[in-house]
């Protein structure tokens, strides 16, 4: 062995590499540039079935959310493709849904588990795109992982329908062209639930805060706070307690002579199904303070956080965006035909996933094609009813839905498992509307559309 | 602001008392057997899922279909009822209502034997192997403990709940003479100082007091000199396995109430527990309780505002910085022996 | 002087992984992984692995932290491609360069200690890493959600030049996306060199004397060396590899999320290398595959799969088999990860290298000396 040869080696090594870039990756990329047409988009369906991608999170902190909305979606896409009783396929006005799969191709699905991580729903999404060929990715039940799949799925080219996702952030400051969103977000809860608050408990009040550490624990603070200092509450503290902490303690013992009356817990999923029964448990809500009943309030509460909750959540008002004990035709249809197939009522988280579902085939069939900026188009700025929510707005300027919002209280005696919250209010879309410049933020373009 | 200090110095012996228990049962087996324990989160989680079990077994019911009413849904309604109350009556609504300290009596045996089956079956194969070695064989098994114990019970955490009777607050300021309703503190969690209290206790003053707590002490000091003594001292530290498990188990038993388990658990007061017997120093039992004590209140303070508002972020921080200034400046802890693991 | 050199082997070794490398989207297709998400998971796992084994595989010191740096590389490839420029390769210098200078800080205090002391120190620090990135820094990781790039990023030197686009931004190398096949290729060849990188520290004086503190410590110490600048360089190397992963993991997938830098991320990279084995340079690569490949494979396995899968079986026992094999596969495929895991351990302490070398001398001893391995059966 000489130095020359050496040399040589390595120049060789580098000359292999190289041809293996130049020759099997980046040529045909560059051939292909610039050349897509309507027919030539990422993951475009040529046979006789088209593929949705669930990205779940079947494991981690709101593994139950998840769960259901997999049942959620496996019955949507029953029902698109003309089995079961159809549900909500015949509620939903207008409706261009045929119950023959979407555009005449049987709906099929491949699931991934996002472990409530962010990185980890970006890692599955991406597996579907590139390697199962979906045509789009819905699901998830965390902000930070509708936000992480969205910014994906706008790069890939592929719409996303986003699953239960609260931040003010999702359609805000992160909104992206190829992410929709069903669900009510931190502001609306803060907009429905402030009314409720002052006629409940007077404008008297000293609330104290405790919230999850990070984006929409910070997002719902900002909101719950902003309308309760509107009633004339003030706020005694604002304290930030790590996300998927599992002993509150230490953060419960401070309130007791805080002055404060009202705890307001900024959690979801198991943060709040920890924190609740914790507090509780330090004999918050048997206190007089201030001369009042100690009360605490939950923003943003489901049923499974209820019911995992257990007695804690009794009397305590949040809101939700949907609850299966609505009497219209939309619920109602919904809950038989989820009870029927599952024993047990449908979540909102649930809810949410099927509406998802339904109106993105429905999106498809009234554009007439799955070309992605045609498919953003006829979803954008698109009225329609019987869904549970009342007459909803799919609004263009960020992809938010405008609809009714729930205010809940927490069942004082339920009758069964599943009978843990009671619907007070319900809170029209005119009141719950908002400007959507207050957030910011930029949709980017639909078009070109990008080929994954 | 003497509540206030008062109130968080009480939740910080609360929380010192789970980390000194959780810690014990590690240092125990590194003090006896010299072994980094990486699975002991698991056996904390096993006996958590045992009052699972228990409670499961201790509830459940007949199912009867009753086709007069319908649920909300249209389906048949289904109508349930509780089997122990059928068959024992009060007694059997006594146990159901109690099942989480019942637990604990089934639990001591089933953590007996899976302690002393984990030593003899795996661990003592690795007494001359290296730490990392130890660290990784019981890693994968806390892996598998876990994973075995999702697909039986799923992912989601299990609520236990506490006895009807000892649910609420106490008035601990009153008790002491002061002003009432000023200083309240969750019943369970003192069940749970006290418990981890005579647990703890009862652990020293079996090695103190009894002839198997001296040979096993001597073992540790000196296993070889023991051993040419005649002694069957491996048997004996069998055995010290098995105890830490059953500790291990007991701790989570009694933690059910206070947190619902799931299969992570472990894994979520393993790192927790390292840090406790390191700051405390390696195979120290004295240690390791002053240490879990000293972090819990350290911990309880950091997590307040006025504590924050200097240092943002301490409360998320503080157990890992005390656990590495103490590594850098005292590597063998507050009451670790000089020269074991001293590097 | 000679030791500098490239043996024959050496080379063999290396041609050898970079044909395998690059033929990856060919011979794993028939697979079902041969995709490009999980072929650049593939390079970068690799890499994350081969950079550890250089720490743990040659001195022994057990680091149980390094997601961290794995993470601050991302987190410093992202703020480039933020701030700077959509180009990678400054993103991939800086995260290079910012992860050394952590792993150095770190490295200089961990190292004071050895053992299980040094596993815990550094498994504190990427735990407060962690917690401080999930938490208090999320004005700079962007917490939960995690740093992505937005079309109203500064972009610096893209704008100073010119630069603009369409749409989303995408990582570039010198203008073409760095996204699908190109975004193997190109984390390919960085596995290739970092291989080489490390197949010529393993070599060189400076590898030897990293393999001396491996077996002896004290004794290096009392024949006059000072090891800790040896260990300290190690460990810095091996956090720069981390950098360097994470930096490509971000600019492949332009996303940091703070649950890269949890223990248990670190937990993974030490499985994979133990799983592949330590101390061998090819090992470590394949245990990341291997981890990787399951991780995507075993786990979208479900139980309809595997019912197709048994369906020519007789009722009953094709239930019985999804049933039991569906415990071990699907969400279940961590029970199969921590079986092997645990067996390897227990008898094969060498990682699969060490079967493979087993059974590679097993068969040699059969066509050298027939009659031997018969009498040995025969003994048995």
């Amino acid at each position: 062995m000489t130095f020359l040869k050496r040399g040589l080696t390595r120049r060789r090594v580098l000359q292999t590499g190289m041809a293996g870039i130049i020759g099997t990756g980046v040529a045909p990329m560059v051939f292909t540039r610039g050349a897509w047409a309507q027919e030539n988009f990422c993951n475009n369906p040529t046979g006789d079935t088209v593929t949705f991608g669930l990205n779940l999170p079947l494991t981690g902190a709101y593994a139950e959310e998840g769960a259901d909305e997999q049942r959620a979606y496996e019955l949507a896409i029953a029902h698109l493709n003309g089995e079961g009783d159809g549900g909500l396929l015949n509620v939903l006005t207008p409706s261009a849904l045929k119950g023959n799969g979407i555009l005449g191709k049987k709906v099929g699905f491949v699931s991934s588990d996002s472990q409530t991580k962010s990185d980890v729903a970006r890692a599955g999404a991406t597996r579907m795109i590139e390697r199962d060929g979906a045509i789009m990715i819905t699901g998830g039940s965390s902000s930070g992982e509708a936000i992480a799949v969205q910014g994906l799925c706008q790069e890939k080219g592929i719409i996303f329908m986003a699953g239960l996702t609260h931040s003010n952030d999702t359609t805000g400051k992160d909104k992206r062209r190829y992410g929709f969103r069903h669900f009510f977000n931190a502001y609306q809860s803060g907009i429905a639930l402030g009314p409720v608050l002052g006629e409940q408990y007077g404008s008297q009040r000293r609330a104290y805060h405790l919230t999850a550490d990070y984006t929409w624990g910070w997002t719902q603070e900002e909101s719950i706070k902003a309308a309760t200092e509107a009633l004339g509450w003030e706020t005694v503290a604002t304290v930030r307690t790590p996300l998927g902490s599992t002993d509150y303690s230490q953060y419960l013992t401070p309130i007791l002579n805080s002055g404060a009356d009202v705890l307001i817990l900024n959690h979801y999923g198991l943060d709040m199904v920890n924190s609740l029964p914790q507090a509780v448990q330090f004999g918050l809500r048997d206190r007089e303070a201030n001369g009042k009943q100690f009360q605490i309030v939950t923003p943003l509460i489901s049923e499974l956080m209820a019911k995992g909750a257990g007695e804690s959540v009794r009397g305590i008002f949040g809101t939700s965006n949907w609850h299966w004990n609505l009497q219209d035709a939309g619920s109602i249809a919904f809950t038989k035909s989820f009870g029927a197939a599952y024993g047990s009522p449908p979540s909102q988280a649930a809810h949410t996933a099927y509406v998802q579902a339904l109106l993105y085939a429905d999106a498809v069939e009234r554009a007439g094609t799955f070309y992605p900026p045609e498919v953003i188009k006829a979803l954008e700025g698109h009225e329609f009813d019987g869904m549970g929510n009342g007459p909803t707005l799919y609004r263009a300027d960020d992809h938010q839905c405008m609809k009714s919002v729930l205010v809940v209280q927490g069942n004082e005696a339920p009758t069964s498992e599943f009978d843990v919250l009671n619907v007070v209010q319900e809170v029209g879309r005119d009141t719950t509307t908002y400007d959507p410049s207050i957030f910011g933020g930029e949709l980017g373009p639909a078009e070109p559309a990008p080929l994954c | 602001m003497f509540e206030v200090i008062f109130l968080q110095f009480l939740n910080g012996l609360d929380k010192g008392a789970a980390y000194a228990l959780i810690a014990l049962g590690l240092t125990l087996v590194f003090g006896t057997l010299g072994v980094v324990n990486f699975a002991h989160g698991a056996l904390f989680m096993l006996g958590a899922f045992c009052a699972v079990t228990v409670r499961m077994v201790l509830t459940m019911e007949t199912v009867t279909i009753d086709p007069e009413k319908l649920s909300p849904w249209g389906t048949p309604l289904e109508v349930r009822e509780p089997l122990m109350q059928a068959w024992l009556g009060d007694f059997g609504a006594v146990l159901v209502n109690y099942s989480v300290p019942f637990s604990i009596l089934i639990t001591i045996p089933i953590m007996l034997v899976v302690g002393i089956a984990l030593e003899r079956g795996i661990i003592k194969h690795f007494y001359k192997r290296p730490h990392a070695e130890q660290i990784l064989v019981t890693f994968g098994l806390a892996i598998v403990a876990q994973e075995v114990i999702k697909s039986i019970f799923g992912p989601n955490p299990i609520p236990q709940p506490m006895p009807t009777d000892l649910r609420g607050a106490a008035d601990i300021g009153a008790w002491l003479g002061m002003q009432a309703n000023i200083i309240t503190y969750p019943i369970w969690r003192l069940v749970y100082f006290l418990f981890a209290a005579v647990v703890i206790g009862a652990v020293f003053a079996f090695l103190q007091f009894t002839t198997f707590g001296m040979v096993v002490r001597a073992g540790m000091a000196d296993r070889e000199t023991v051993g040419l003594l005649g002694i069957n001292i491996d048997r004996r530290f069998t055995i010290m396995f098995g105890l830490a498990a059953v500790v291990a188990g007991v701790a989570g038993v009694m933690y059910t109430p206070l947190l619902p388990p799931n299969y992570h658990i472990g894994m979520d007061f393993l790192v927790l527990s390292f840090v406790v017997v390191v700051v405390g120093g390696m195979g120290s039992l004295p240690g390791a309780v002053a240490a879990g004590f000293m972090l819990g209140i350290l911990q309880s303070f950091a997590s307040m505002n006025q504590v924050k508002a200097i240092f943002p972020g301490i409360d998320q921080i503080i157990i890992y910085l005390v656990a590495v200034v103490i590594l850098l400046v005292r590597p063998r802890g507050l009451m670790g022996r000089r020269g074991v693991m001293e590097a | 002087m000679n030791a500098n050199l490239m043996s024959r082997n050496d080379l063999v070794l290396l041609l050898g992984f970079s044909l395998v490398v690059l033929t990856m989207p060919i011979w794993l297709a028939p697979l079902g992984a041969g995709y490009p998400d999980l072929l650049q998971r593939f390079m970068i796992y690799g890499i994350f692995a081969v950079g550890f084994n250089i720490l743990f595989g040659l001195t022994g010191y057990l680091s149980f932290g390094h997601a961290a740096f794995f993470g601050v590389g991302s987190y410093t490839a992202v703020w480039s491609l933020k701030l700077l420029t959509l180009d990678a390769i400054p993103a991939m210098v800086l995260a290079v360069i910012i992860s050394g200078i952590f792993a150095l800080i770190i490295g200089f205090l961990c190292l004071r200690r050895s053992g299980i002391y040094f596993s815990i120190l550094t498994l504190a620090f990427a735990q407060m890493s962690y917690n401080l990135a999930y938490s208090v820094l999320t004005p700079i990781t962007n917490g939960e959600t995690g740093l992505q790039l937005t079309l109203s990023d500064p972009r610096v030197i893209d704008a100073a030049v010119g630069h603009s686009f369409v749409g989303q931004p995408i990582p570039t190398l010198f203008g073409t996306p760095i996204g699908g096949y190109a975004g193997f290729y190109f984390c390919a060849a960085f596995l290739i060199i970092a291989f080489f990188v490390a197949q010529r520290i393993a070599g060189s004086p400076f590898g030897m004397m990293l393999k001396a503190i491996k077996s002896n410590q004290t004794r290096m110490q009392f024949t006059g060396f000072n090891t800790r600048p040896y260990a300290l360089s190690a460990f810095v190397i091996s956090g720069m590899y981390a950098g360097l992963a994470g930096a490509l993991l971000a600019v492949t997938d332009p996303l940091a999320g703070a649950e890269r830098m949890q223990w248990t991320a670190s937990g993974e990279v030490v499985l994979m290398t133990i799983l592949g084995g330590v101390g061998t340079l090819v090992g470590p690569v394949i245990g990341a595959w291997i981890i990787k490949y399951f991780e995507n494979i075993l786990s979208a396995l479900n139980d309809n799969i595997l019912a197709r899968f048994f369906d020519v079986l007789p009722d009953g026992v094709d239930s019985f088999l999804v049933k039991v094999i569906g415990k071990f596969v699907g969400d279940g495929w961590h029970l199969t990860l921590g079986l092997v895991f645990v067996i390897i351990v227990i008898f094969l302490p060498g990682g699969i290298m060490e079967g493979v070398r087993r059974i590679a001398a097993a068969f040699r001893n059969r066509g050298s000396t027939p009659r031997t391995s018969n009498q040995t059966q025969a003994a048995e």
